[in-house]
């Protein structure tokens, strides 16, 4: 064996035992029936793949791609003009990009559940309005796609401010001037500049918004309540509840193929270079 | 008011150090201007300060009678070539060149754009990305995105620093033309002396941000106002007080009539091609270099001669 085989030697053996073979299982239990107690039975069948184009299921995957597209969109325009702004604080800015990164401190849980004190009835949005007499009775902020879109938001931003701030970064502040030196206001130079050179940045910070956030399932659960269903919670219900492993598997796939297809057609593009 | 430029008292004042103190140009229309300095004497800042890039901390710069302090660069019809180009690596040729002409709504700007791109012969390259064209081609096409805007004043910041010295040569000659055919008043920045000697009608030699000298390219050379501007434009032989240019200094075995010299020995010769330079070791341990064309020289190193020079080519400051 080549010295470059052996130092991709580690990498290999845990992508094989911890990636390749718990891929296989999921991908064989897909193909099996379900047993009565969770697990799985033979014999073969293709039927939960079948089941998935269930209206029913589509709708979830459907509800999934426009929640995690809203999402992503919603980063986007908050982490675009944010990470521009980092990247023009001069000395400020590893300051600025700490505080970016400051959630991380905390556990993805605990600032869910901080969501919950914050939105809930009896909760400080809530116990302000209401002690100030603004409101009669508690508005109801949870279990809705807007709190579920709120906690993707809050959770993945960082994702997306930080590749665009590395992009943005590197942008040559002498374009700017030669645009501005060219007629160009600012916000032309941002249209016809700024914004088609950090293009695979935005595509970079894009996907890694989106891709978690069409698998997410703790933000619906906790923030929707159940009620805002999407692909993560189908996968997680069949797991435990339902116990129909198979049939999870094969949503679990399919959560999967979604991602890996998305990620296709970006590798095609300048995204490739930027996310590497 | 035929001036194009007209700088009063301008100054930049930076956090720390005073970058530009006071200057004062005015600039003819149709002239070919450079500013010329070393690095970190202030030509660069003066220059961001007539295209808007940097706001003036006292004095005016006027353009075309108006006084244009607070005017954003986007409104000011002065156009600038930036040193590395900046030309927008997303765009071809073609369209960096049409950028402008867009943004001012100009209705046939592609065929205009083209044209620019004919001018500095690049019609071929139209469609090339920055990243596919050498630094000639790339210098020509940021040339022809601020030429095709017709500005009233065209500022060009180190503009050949960047070339290969053969290009560099060849792009003086170049730019000149161009200056030429199309009418615009250039001012360009340069710390090469040659460059600016060579290239420009009228040249501005700055020092610790000040102007230090305005003439034509013989003016300061031949005529130089301060032992700096004397010292910067080409090497200069200082005896006593007085400061002579190597090729007005003159080597002989015997003492010379009714001129001025000095005794020394050949420290070396060096052989340049076209000349050759003899440097002496005075005997006041003072050191002279005397220019001298190839029939001149026939001397030794380590001989003892006479080094002399006609009183007119003295140059005195005070």
């Amino acid at each position: 064996m080549s010295a470059r085989s052996w130092y991709l030697l580690p990498a290999r053996v845990w992508m094989a035992i911890f990636f390749a073979a718990p891929l296989g299982i999921v991908c064989a239990y897909s193909f099996l029936t379900r047993g009565d107690y969770g697990g799985v039975e033979q014999p073969w069948t293709i039927e939960n793949y079948t089941r998935l184009a269930d209206p029913l299921y589509l709708t979830i995957l459907w509800r999934s791609l426009w929640i995690a597209g809203l999402a992503t969109a919603l980063c986007a325009l908050l982490g675009f003009p944010l990470a521009l702004f980092i990247a023009r604080s001069g000395r400020y800015r590893n300051l600025l990009l700490q505080l970016v990164l400051l959630p991380f401190w905390t556990s993805f849980l605990v600032r869910t559940y901080a969501w919950l004190f914050i939105l809930r009835d009896t909760g400080l949005i809530n116990t302000i309005l209401l002690r100030l007499h603004l409101i009669a009775a508690p508005l109801q902020f949870l279990y809705n796609d807007g709190a579920v879109l709120l906690g993707l938001v809050y959770n993945f931003l960082p994702f997306f401010v930080l590749p665009m701030y590395a992009t943005l970064e590197r942008l040559d502040v002498a374009l700017l001037e030669a645009a501005a030196d060219l007629g160009a206001r600012p916000f032309a130079t941002l249209r016809r500049v700024v914004i088609p050179i950090s293009a695979p940045g935005i595509a970079a910070g894009s996907v890694l918004v989106f891709i978690p956030c069409l698998g997410a399932y703790l933000t619906p659960d906790l923030l929707g309540g159940g009620k805002s269903v999407m692909l993560g919670n189908l996968v997680q219900n069949q797991f435990t509840n339902a116990r129909d492993w198979p049939f999870g598997s094969a949503a679990s796939l399919l959560l999967m193929l979604a991602s890996a297809l998305l990620l296709a057609a970006l590798m095609r593009s300048r995204v490739a270079q930027e996310l590497m | 008011m035929n001036s194009v430029l007209e700088l009063r008292g301008v100054a930049k004042e930076f956090p720390g150090h005073r970058a530009v103190d006071s200057v004062s140009l005015t600039l003819e229309r149709g002239g070919f201007y450079a500013l010329l300095g070393p690095s970190g004497c202030g030509k660069t800042t003066t220059l961001r300060m007539i295209g808007g890039f940097e706001q003036p901390t006292s004095g005016e710069v006027v353009l075309n009678g108006a006084v244009v302090n607070g005017l954003k660069p986007w409104q000011r019809d002065v156009c600038t070539v930036f040193q590395n180009y900046a030309l927008f690596p997303h765009l071809t040729a073609l369209r960096n060149v049409e950028f402008g002409l867009r943004e001012r709504g100009v209705r046939d700007s592609e065929a205009r754009a083209m044209k620019a791109l004919e001018l500095v012969q690049l019609a071929g390259k139209r469609a090339n990305l920055p990243a596919q064209l050498s630094g000639g081609e790339k210098q020509r096409v940021a040339l022809a995105r601020s030429l095709v805007l017709e500005p009233q004043l065209l500022l060009l910041d180190e503009p050949l620093a960047a070339l290969d010295p053969g290009l560099r040569k060849q792009m003086r000659a170049e730019l000149k033309a161009m200056q030429r055919q199309t009418g615009i008043t250039f001012l360009f920045v340069t710390h090469d002396q040659e460059e600016a000697l060579s290239m420009s009608d009228f040249l501005a030699v700055m020092n610790k941000g000040r102007i230090e000298q305005f003439g034509t390219a013989e003016d300061v050379y031949l005529r130089p106002a301060t032992a700096f501007v004397a010292g910067f434009l080409g090497a200069i032989n200082w005896f006593g007080g007085a400061g002579v240019r190597p090729e007005s200094t003159r080597v002989s075995r015997e003492q010379p009539d009714g001129v001025p010299g000095r005794r020394g020995s050949v420290e070396s010769l060096l052989f340049l091609g076209n000349c050759i330079h003899l440097n002496a070791k005075l005997d006041d341990g003072a050191r002279a270099v005397a220019e001298l064309s190839r029939e001149e020289n026939d001397f030794r190193e380590g001989e003892p001669v006479w080094i002399h020079w006609r009183a007119c080519d003295e140059m005195r400051f005070k």
